[in-house]
């Protein structure tokens, strides 16, 4: 085995530990936690087993090996942020459907307050 | 036997944001106001204002709701029709807290809905040509609005961007489940005609604003033009491939 392969290796056991972490936490919701952990895995077949990358390759026809971790890569973050973004709409709605019955209630209760 | 005149109660929605300088000579006017069968009564919303309009609105003893977030225009009106709705009033005017609105031409804007003519009255300071006429870069905006709606919906309100209306129970429920948040007039126009809603545009006076900062800036901002047409147009498609 060499050197870079345990590097790789450690590093990815490092992520896939960072991303449980967080998990356990409370701090990352398991439905955004999905994709971290495959991307995670995904990493590891490519770390334990070195010729994936260069078979996948040429399986592909793509002459140049390591631009497809780029293609792939970028074209999963891709869909994450769009993914988040749709998140981020949704909260704003959200938000503003809370914000809206609070600005009533606080009303409500200065009305009552009154009598 | 008597005929029975029930009274309509009428909700002035005025969203406030930073405009501490009118809100006292606002709520007096539409305080004077007296419509026959009609109770009126003004709604300021402060809108998480920077300035001192939360304590003016306290001082002068107004009805007013205070937001915990600044929620845009759009947000503000909305809890305002969201507000008509659970208190039971008959009839939401939206008015903006800077003074361009006369509270003197508000029997204009209801008159059509008491009539049981329309849903939505929007007041339109283009018909008659009379007061306040906005500058020109404001009404090239307004205009090219004009012009999309009728493309997209086939009804031309020529005072696109006027937030001078007056809307009816029916019109207030549809406007709590979807209301735009910036720049929320031309499009609101497209939501309520595509749910069936009869709109007539009637003539009044504008002012220019009293005192403090309108909350458009630069009407030819490219921002505003592209997010509105896209919004209009996409809110449109939705509406439409729904049925």
């Amino acid at each position: 085995m060499d050197k870079i392969q345990i590097v790789a290796i450690i590093a990815v056991l490092f992520f896939i530990g960072l991303i449980s972490r967080f998990i356990i936490r409370g701090k990352l919701r398991t439905e955004y936690s999905i994709i971290w952990i495959l991307i995670g895995l995904i990493l590891m077949v490519f770390s334990l087993w070195r010729q994936s990358l260069d078979l996948l390759a040429k399986f592909f026809g793509v002459f140049y090996a390591p631009s497809l971790i780029f293609i792939f890569f970028f074209f999963m973050i891709f869909i994450f942020l769009i993914h988040l973004s749709v998140v981020n709409s949704k909260q704003h709605e959200q938000i503003k459907k809370l914000a809206q019955e609070i600005a009533l209630l606080k009303e409500k209760i200065s009305e009552k307050n009154k009598i | 036997m008597g005929r029975i005149v029930t009274s309509k109660k009428i909700l002035v929605i005025i969203p406030c944001y930073n405009e501490a300088e009118n809100v006292a000579l606002l709520y007096n006017q539409i305080k004077e106001i007296q419509i026959e069968n009609c109770k009126v009564t003004p709604l300021f919303i402060n809108d998480y204002s920077t300035d001192n309009t939360k304590t003016k609105l306290e001082q002068i003893g107004a009805k007013y709701l205070d937001n915990p977030i600044n929620l845009q225009i759009g947000g503000t009106v909305q809890l305002g029709f969201m507000y008509a709705n659970e208190n039971n009033f008959d009839i939401a005017i939206q008015m903006d807290g800077d003074g361009q609105h006369p509270p003197s031409e508000l029997n204009k804007i209801i008159k059509p809905i008491l009539l049981n003519e329309a849903d939505v009255v929007i007041g339109s300071r283009y018909i008659n040509k009379e007061g306040f006429q906005s500058t020109f870069f404001r009404r090239f905006g307004i205009d090219f609005f004009s012009k999309l709606n009728k493309l997209l919906v086939g009804i031309t309100v020529k005072d696109s961007t006027s937030g001078y209306r007056a809307y009816n129970k029916n019109a207030i429920c549809n406007l709590i489940d979807y209301y735009p948040d910036e720049y929320p007039e031309p499009e609101a126009i497209v939501y309520l005609v595509n749910k069936k809603l009869k709109i007539v545009e009637v003539p009044v006076l504008m002012k220019s604003r009293l005192g403090g900062v309108s909350s458009i800036k630069n009407f030819t901002s490219i921002y505003y033009m592209i997010k509105v047409s896209l919004n209009t147009l996409f809110l449109h498609l939705k509406m439409k491939s729904n049925g």
